[in-house]
């Protein structure tokens, strides 16, 4: 704190206060040494970077507004009858969840509050995982040596989705019973085991009362237990590992440059926290959220028009809603691909395709160095373009989880929006990939002209000749720098068919597939100048500005 | 009892007895019977139902026949009764003006009054339900009970809370919230459309009055969670997260990792 200029100041109360239990620690734990390396940990400054924070606050907030509501909330289906303020309800029978999750939001105080916090932060939760993964997808952050966190990342995901549902189905109301109900039939739909899974979940017939109290023990504490662990784990592997960071002057694959960890990356975090945690508590203090009171008690025999899942399970709904109704009958057992397919098969392939997309990219490839400096998403444009493809896809399916809302919103009908869908779902991805490949080399080329010829100035010249030319202003060394640290690849070659002996070569035909797949990723990319290429071109061109002078002494 | 008895038997007694019935009886009737003398009423009704003839021809039989038997435009709708006439001309679904899909619900074309005359009309043709009376339509029945059959019988196209729901084909359920409770019964009574018809074997008139008493009340409830979106659930919640309350975090995430300059 103390500047060198005033020695003699003597240290505050606080100060010594600190210094005392930082020795107390460490003589006992050895806190010093360690806390000298980890709060000096560099972490790299980039606004993307810190999506996954919002993620982990937004957890934290889960858990804290958790342990309240479970205090209070009782996982039971014992039948009740409601005697509680809420008058349009006073009288009715329900279960002792739904009771008690009225009594939370009308009785307990800060109930409804904590209830709304804590769903809003469960939805920011999800959100926020989302736009995290998206970062690290399209930057190319998992690739060697991040797969393993990238596998624990997607474990996460998978399981958030899981949390949210039990969390969202346990206050047992008329909605969520509503996607108990889908969920249930989506079980029922796995050939052969399926009704014994049902039995075994159910503890019997839908919905009796066991699945309640056993979604309540998965919700706060099978999954939050696993999620913690695994979130440690991720967190430490970032440690382990270092972060990932954009090229730029002075960024290599071997260093990473940032600030350090304590004081400046600290400060941030926290204020993060603050903001995150201000969100969500305004959100849950004017937002309303899952009015269960509104849906009433949840029976087998009632359903209402307009019901949705939160967001995150809405591309399931969706995918359910898009299929076309076909069943088959085999030896007397009917099996329903109307659920089977869209419930089951197509979320395993998405969840499957995503949890693998690192290792099929690196076969494709055959990069199998390490990597810590990011991709510019433009500068690779075929996986860009394979997850702006995947965007849609999903999107497609989300949008069509409201299939009624927006039929009855925009007037249209309903059968019109699935026919869309169910079209859209075809044709529309392969656009999106082709659109987005395209844009990504484009950028690239300016990318290229931007370093070649410098920056478009706007002013226009006249040259004696008559002809007139736009100025470039040359652009930073740093700039040029950054634009050209990218990797250049060139496509594998599937090698020989045969040796020189004409035996043929074994794996031949892997190979082959292999090198089509890597000439389809790299084929189009734009290549970067080499030295002699770009002196040669700027040379070249008289636009009377001289510059390109220290490129070379880069040495790309 | 002595006396009392020895008067019973005065000759003139069984005189009064007849005249005071007489009295009570006519008391009675003239208490009971709303206006004027039965003929008197008689003849306005039969006024109100030629006011109504007329305005059915010009606006109605061109589809509905001159009789009301039908026609390759429209139903018949003899014997459906006042209750169908009056929620149809009432919420302004009727005179239709386009083929195109449902009916919608629009500015009413007549007056209260040309309106029970039409509905009066079409109920002298074959009779049918009689259009509710104010005490049946009271919203003052059991909200409980009413929340629960609205959500066994109702929910499952009108919503929940009655703000309406697709149906397949680009029909719909409408949003019941701002339903007059008169229409809402007849709507009950007569089914209109793809609605099943709540006869009273099926809904009571009691049952009829507390569903309507729940629309109205659940209507004006105020939102206790604050702020509801238009009370759609998930969709708008879903819709806000990604959009506003993301694009505020991820706004504050650039303005924190902006480099310090
Ligand atoms: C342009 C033709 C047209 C005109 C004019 C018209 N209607 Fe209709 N009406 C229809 C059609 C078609 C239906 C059935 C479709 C529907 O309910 O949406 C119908 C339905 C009805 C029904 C309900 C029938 C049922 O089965 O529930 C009633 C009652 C009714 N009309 C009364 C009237 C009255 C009263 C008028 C005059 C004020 C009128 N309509 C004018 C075409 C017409
Ligand atoms: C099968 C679906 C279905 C069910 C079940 C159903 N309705 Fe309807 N309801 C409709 C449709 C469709 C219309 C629109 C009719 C039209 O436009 O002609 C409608 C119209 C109405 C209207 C008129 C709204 C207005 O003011 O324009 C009311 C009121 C109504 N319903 C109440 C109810 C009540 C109360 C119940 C339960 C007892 C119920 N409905 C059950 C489908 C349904
Ligand atoms: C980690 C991510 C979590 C997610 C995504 C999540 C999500 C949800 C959701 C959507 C609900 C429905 C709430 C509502 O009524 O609107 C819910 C309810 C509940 N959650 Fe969580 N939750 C998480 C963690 C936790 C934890 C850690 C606990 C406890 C330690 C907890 C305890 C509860 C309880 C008791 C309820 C039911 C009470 C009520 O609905 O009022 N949750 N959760």
């Amino acid at each position: 704190m103390s500047t060198p200029e005033t020695p003699a100041a003597p240290p505050s109360p606080a100060a010594k206060a600190g210094a005392g239990v930082a020795t107390y620690l460490d003589e006992r734990l050895g806190t010093n040494a360690a806390g000298k390396k980890n709060l000096r940990k560099v972490f790299p400054e980039h606004w993307s970077f810190m999506l996954g924070e919002i993620a982990l606050y937004s957890f934290i907030i889960l858990l804290a507004t958790g342990v309240y509501l479970t205090l209070f909330f009782k996982p039971s289906a014992q039948e009740v009858t409601y005697d509680g303020v809420y008058a349009p309800l006073r009288g009715a029978h329900m279960s002792e969840a739904y009771a008690s999750t009225l009594d939370i939001s009308f009785e307990v105080r800060g109930g409804l509050l904590m209830r709304q916090i804590h769903h809003w932060s469960a939805l920011i939760f999800v959100a926020a995982i989302f736009i995290h993964l998206f970062r690290i997808f399209f930057t190319g952050a998992f690739r060697k040596p991040r797969e393993l966190n990238w596998l624990i990342g997607n474990g996460l995901l998978t399981m958030a989705l899981i949390e949210g549902f039990a969390g969202y189905t346990i206050p047992d109301d008329l909605l969520s019973g509503t996607g108990l109900r889908i969920a249930e039939a989506v079980i029922l739909s796995i050939p052969v085991v399926g009704t014994y899974v049902q039995f075994f979940l159910f503890g019997g017939e839908f919905p009796g009362d066991d699945i309640i109290p056993r979604l309540f023990i998965i919700h706060v504490l099978l999954l939050p237990g696993i999620m913690l662990a695994l979130i440690t784990v991720h967190l430490m592997l970032v440690v382990v590992q270092k972060h990932t960071q954009f090229p730029g002057p002075g960024r290599t694959n071997e260093n990473v440059v940032g600030f350090p960890l304590m004081p400046v990356y600290m400060a941030k975090a926290g204020g993060f926290f603050f903001i995150v945690f201000g969100v969500c508590a305004l959100l849950g203090g004017i937002a309303q959220i899952n009015p269960i009171w509104l849906f009433g008690p949840y029976y087998p025999d009632q359903i209402s028009a307009g019901s949705q899942p939160d967001f995150y399970i809405g591309f399931l709904e969706g995918s359910l809603r898009a299929m076309p109704n076909w069943e088959t009958n085999l030896f007397g057992h009917s099996i329903s691909w109307n659920v089977l397919v869209p419930g089951l098969i197509l979320p395993g392939i998405m969840m499957t395709l995503l949890a693998v997309y690192p290792f099929i990219e690196a076969w494709v490839t055959g990069d199998k160095r390490e990597h810590h400096l990011l991709d510019r998403p433009r500068d690779v444009p075929v996986r860009t373009a394979f997850g702006a493809m995947s965007i849609a896809f999903y999107l497609l399916l989300f949008i069509n989880g409201g299939n009624d809302i927006i039929g009855l919103t925009f007037d249209i009908s309903i059968n019109n929006v699935t026919r869309f869908t169910q079209v859209a779902l075809i044709v529309v991805p392969p656009i999106v990939f082709v659109i987005t490949k395209r844009a990504c080399l484009g950028l690239q080329r300016a990318d290229l002209n931007r370093v070649l010829h410098g920056k478009e100035t706007g002013i226009i010249k006249r040259l004696p000749n008559g002809e007139f030319i736009e100025v470039h202003a040359p652009i930073s060394a740093e700039e040029r720098f950054s634009l050209m640290q990218r990797n250049t690849y060139a496509p594998l070659a599937a090698g020989p068919a045969t040796d020189e002996e004409g035996v043929p070569t074994p794996g031949h035909k892997v190979a082959k597939v292999r090198a089509k797949l890597s000439k389809f990723w790299y084929a189009d990319d734009m290549p970067k100048p080499t030295p002699e290429e770009y002196a040669e071109l700027t040379a070249g061109h008289g636009h009377g500005d001289d510059h390109g002078t220290d490129v070379e002494g880069h040495g790309h | 009892m002595k006396r009392l008895s020895a008067r019973r038997r005065h000759p003139l007694a069984g005189l009064v007895v007849l005249l005071l019935a007489l009295g009570a009886v006519g008391g009675l009737y003239s208490a009971f019977a709303p206006s004027g003398t039965a003929e008197a009423a008689d003849d306005a009704s039969s006024l109100q139902i030629q006011e109504g003839k007329g305005l059915y021809i010009t606006s109605c039989s061109s589809c509905h026949g001159l009789n009301a038997e039908g026609t390759s435009d429209g139903p018949e709708i003899a014997g459906l009764g006042a209750a169908a006439v009056d929620f149809q001309v009432g919420t302004g679904r009727m005179p239709l003006q386009s083929r195109e899909g449902q009916a919608p619900a629009k500015k009413q074309l007549f007056t209260e009054e040309e309106t029970v005359a039409i509905a009066a009309y079409v109920a002298s043709l074959a009779g049918g339900a009689p259009i509710p009376t104010a005490e049946q339509y009271a919203a003052d029945g059991d909200l409980q009970e009413g929340g629960e059959i609205f959500r066994t019988n109702c929910a499952s196209c009108h919503n929940f809370i009655g703000k309406g729901g697709a149906l397949t084909r680009g029909k719909y359920a409408p949003n019941l919230t701002g339903s007059d409770p008169k229409h809402i019964y007849e709507a009950m009574l007569t089914g209109p459309e793809s609605m099943p018809t709540f006869s009273d074997g099926v809904l009571t008139p009691e049952q009829k009055k507390d569903v309507i008493t729940y629309i109205k009340t659940i209507a004006a409830e105020p939102d206790p969670g604050g702020y509801a979106a238009g009370r759609i659930g998930p969709v708008t919640e879903g819709l806000l997260v990604w959009t506003v309350v993301i694009g505020a975090l991820i706004g504050a995430a650039v303005w924190l990792g902006a480099k310090p300059s």
